[in-house]
């Protein structure tokens, strides 16, 4: 079973289903005065972040602050090998401050799987290069089934960047395992070529695509990588590739537009656009500390594993 | 140490001679001094090798010693301890030293170094440009003076096809043979790169080198060796259209050689999913329809020689981050029970093609005198001894300073008993003489 948090590729669907029910026990938390509930007093959750970030950092320290967990935060810019430690040693004396948890952000794929061969604690990809951000990819799963009733059989277009999106994977990922049909949509250039073992359809017609969708997904224009000429320009783009006012327009009835955030308004998203009440871009903020305290819960305060052999959280629990 | 050893009962492979018999192998003064059924041994140490194999010692084209420069990673003692420990009686050591190997000075400190450790000959390899760095040519002349026989900028594609042509060119004013080597994959291409791309890396999150890299720069190298008549050397082939090139050209009658290394012929990308820092290796580990390829270029004599590249690299190195750990696996320990295990036992090269490809073939490369021979009287005693049947778990220790084994806990078969370097065990009964 799952100890640890590192892929949507390790979690099945009855996995997924697992957390989003949590999740939805621990949404009314966030809604109280007092959002508060002593599920973890006592243990140890670490943020370990190697990589600037601050609002999935928020977001895990408020997940395990609600949950009454004491927080360290841990964090370096660039990766600890470039300040003369090896992740390792540093992994090392995380658990050796007794860590129940480490939730690492790391510029590096593969960096939360390699530290699961050296620490004792759980460990939560809290997004990891250009590999995968699960936590992100179940709180849009959350979003997309608390607005839409369900995943299963939902048409979504992931737009953009998916080469180098960490959330395009999980997020591609974890919707192939719950029944969704998922197309990825961007500059051929910007999509990896062996994209369709994903189990997804790829296109490059944005237009083709937005008059069937129930998601439209916008990715983030990673601007640096403009330099690594996959684009010809920002305009270019935004004029093949943005969710502009007009195909916002098509989208159908009681569609919804999403973004991992942040936001490069005017470029992969027009400034009114992500206004639109069918964006639903704050919800997933606020949905994102729900799903990160039910897999904290899951993983810590009840039977230590995400899924099945895990307890549901007790009624006395969600409400104290 | 007995003046005089007779090997006793070995199935002997003489690759050179292409014969495979049982006999009684005498040696005496360094040399082989009597071959024969039922030898006597004349007052000499009797080394019972019934169910063993003998063989002229292996020779290794691709090794990294990292004497001068990186004696954290290896030095050229612990090289070529590694090197005895996986039967092989000569190396070469690659350029990338600090200083660069790109003049005779730092040829003759590596040679007499290697001459004080005394566990295996080392041929050294000398730089095609300065420093590595791709822009002026070293001088080549006078490290094939000191003994250099083949050139190379190692892991650096030499990077312009003027540059290559040139010194294909040049290398032609000396009366031996010598060989450009290249690594062939195109530096813009894989710039960034750290695996293979394909299906594993596109879901792994790690950014690619495609297999058109290595294509590319082979079809340069063909033809620039085609038009000039120039002695080019494909290192580590790793895709089966670089298989297919070579194939062709060698048809044609270019004059080219290529080399494949020992976890290219076993590990796929399949292997990285771990994100295993000692399978990253740089041409990277394909698919394994381009490791079919690669075994039946093999089999076929259109790859020429299997070498290790042996990379050694620190613990620290290894155990980091995936992209950032150092290309390279060590492979000198396991380089023959990796042929053995899954190429000569599953039928795909026969023993005597394969000592072929990992003795013969690379010494002439070398110009590794007195290695590669036939086993015949009044040969250097340069051999190797190997049970072919013992399994073995891979694991640290190794003989070698580093141990970023791509093999590390994989079963292996077959297993080095005794090496001998001019009469002189170098390893006896599985253990390296200090």
């Amino acid at each position: 079973m799952n100890r640890h948090v590192l892929s949507m590729h390790d979690l099945t669907a009855d996995d997924v289903t697992r957390v989003l029910d949590t999740a939805e026990s621990f949404r009314e938390v966030g809604t109280r005065v007092i959002k508060k509930v002593p599920a973890l007093r006592g243990r140890t959750v670490v943020n370990f972040f190697l990589e600037n970030s601050t609002r999935t950092r928020i977001s895990f320290e408020l997940a395990a602050k609600r949950l009454s967990a004491d927080v360290i935060n841990f964090s370096a810019g660039g990766s600890s090998v470039s300040k003369g430690e090896s992740l390792k040693d540093t992994a090392l004396t995380l658990q050796a401050m007794g860590a129940d948890a480490i939730v690492i952000r790391h510029s590096s794929s593969g960096s939360p799987l390699q530290l699961t061969k050296w620490v004792e604690g759980h460990v939560l990809n809290a997004g990891d290069g250009t590999h995968e951000h699960p936590t992100q990819a179940l709180l849009d799963l959350y979003t997309m089934r608390e607005k839409l009733g369900r995943l299963e059989g939902l048409r979504v277009a992931i737009v953009g960047d998916v080469l180098h999106s960490r959330v395009a994977r999980s997020l591609s990922f974890g919707l192939v395992t719950m029944g969704a049909d998922v197309t990825l949509i961007g500059p051929p250039t910007l999509i990896p070529p062996d994209a369709p073992t994903w189990g997804v359809q790829v296109s490059y017609d944005l237009d083709a695509a937005i008059p069937k969708l129930d998601v439209c997904y916008m990715l983030r224009v990673q601007r640096e990588r403009q330099r690594l000429e996959y684009f010809p320009s920002v305009r270019e783009y935004n004029r093949l590739f943005g969710l502009t006012g007009a195909r916002a327009g098509i989208l159908p009835e009681g569609s919804l537009i999403m973004h991992p955030g942040p936001m490069n308004r005017g470029v992969e998203i027009d400034s009114d656009v992500a206004d639109l009440p069918q964006s639903v871009i704050e919800e997933q903020v606020t949905n994102g500390i729900a799903v990160r305290m039910s897999l904290l819960y899951l993983l810590l305060g009840s039977g230590g594993v995400v899924g099945a052999g895990g307890q549901a959280v007790p009624g006395e629990v969600a409400r104290a | 140490m007995p003046e005089a050893l007779l090997l006793r009962g070995a199935r002997v492979i003489d690759a050179a001679a292409s014969t495979d018999v049982h006999a009684d192998v005498l040696v005496a003064e360094g040399r082989i001094d009597a071959v024969g059924l039922g030898l006597d041994p004349k007052g000499a140490e009797v080394l019972d090798c019934r169910g063993l194999v003998l063989a002229p010692g292996l020779v290794d084209l691709h090794t990294h010693l990292r004497e001068p420069g990186f004696e954290y990673k290896e030095t050229i003692a612990s090289g070529t301890r590694a090197a005895a420990a996986g039967g092989f009686t000569a190396v070469s050591s690659m350029a990338n030293t600090e200083p660069v190997t790109d003049h005779a000075g730092i040829v003759a400190e590596i040679r007499d170094k290697a001459a004080d450790a005394g566990l295996a000959d080392v041929f050294p390899v000398g730089a095609i440009t300065k420093g590595l760095a791709g822009e002026s040519m070293a001088e080549l002349g006078e490290m094939v003076e000191a003994g250099v026989r083949v050139f190379s900028d190692d892991g650096n594609c030499v990077p312009t096809a003027r540059m290559l042509r040139n010194a294909l060119v040049y290398a032609k004013a000396f009366p031996a043979e010598v060989v450009i080597a290249d690594h062939c994959e195109d530096p813009s291409l894989v710039a960034g790169g750290h695996m293979h791309e394909g299906v594993h890396s596109s879901s792994l999150g790690l950014a690619g080198r495609p297999g058109e890299a290595e294509e590319i720069i082979v079809a340069r190298d063909l033809a620039i060796a085609r038009a000039s008549g120039g002695r080019i050397h494909i290192c580590h082939v790793s895709s089966a259209p670089a298989v297919e090139l070579i194939r062709r050209a060698k048809h044609d009658g270019v004059r080219v050689t290529a080399e494949v290394t020992p976890h290219h012929l076993v590990f796929t990308d399949d292997d990285l999913v771990g994100y295993d820092t000692n399978c990253k290796v740089n041409p990277p580990l394909r698919t394994p329809e381009d490791r079919e390829a690669l075994r039946a270029g093999l089999a076929d004599g259109t790859i020429d020689v299997i070498a290790t590249d042996h990379a050694p690299h620190a613990v620290e190195e290894k155990e980091s981050e995936f992209d950032l750990a150092p290309p390279g696996t060590i492979g000198l320990e396991t380089a023959l029970a990796a042929v053995l295990t899954h190429l000569v036992d599953p039928g795909t090269l026969s023993l005597p093609r394969a000592i072929e490809a990992m003795s013969v073939a690379p010494a002439r490369i070398l110009g590794a005198a007195g290695h590669g021979r036939a086993i015949e009287v009044g040969g250097p005693a340069n051999l190797v001894v190997f049970d072919p049947a013992e399994r073995w778990l891979v694991e640290p220790p190794f003989a070698s300073k580093a141990r970023n084994s791509a093999f590390t806990g994989h079963e292996l078969t077959g297993r080095i008993r005794h090496t001998m370097l001019r009469g002189q065990l170098t390893v006896a009964d599985g253990k390296v003489r200090d």
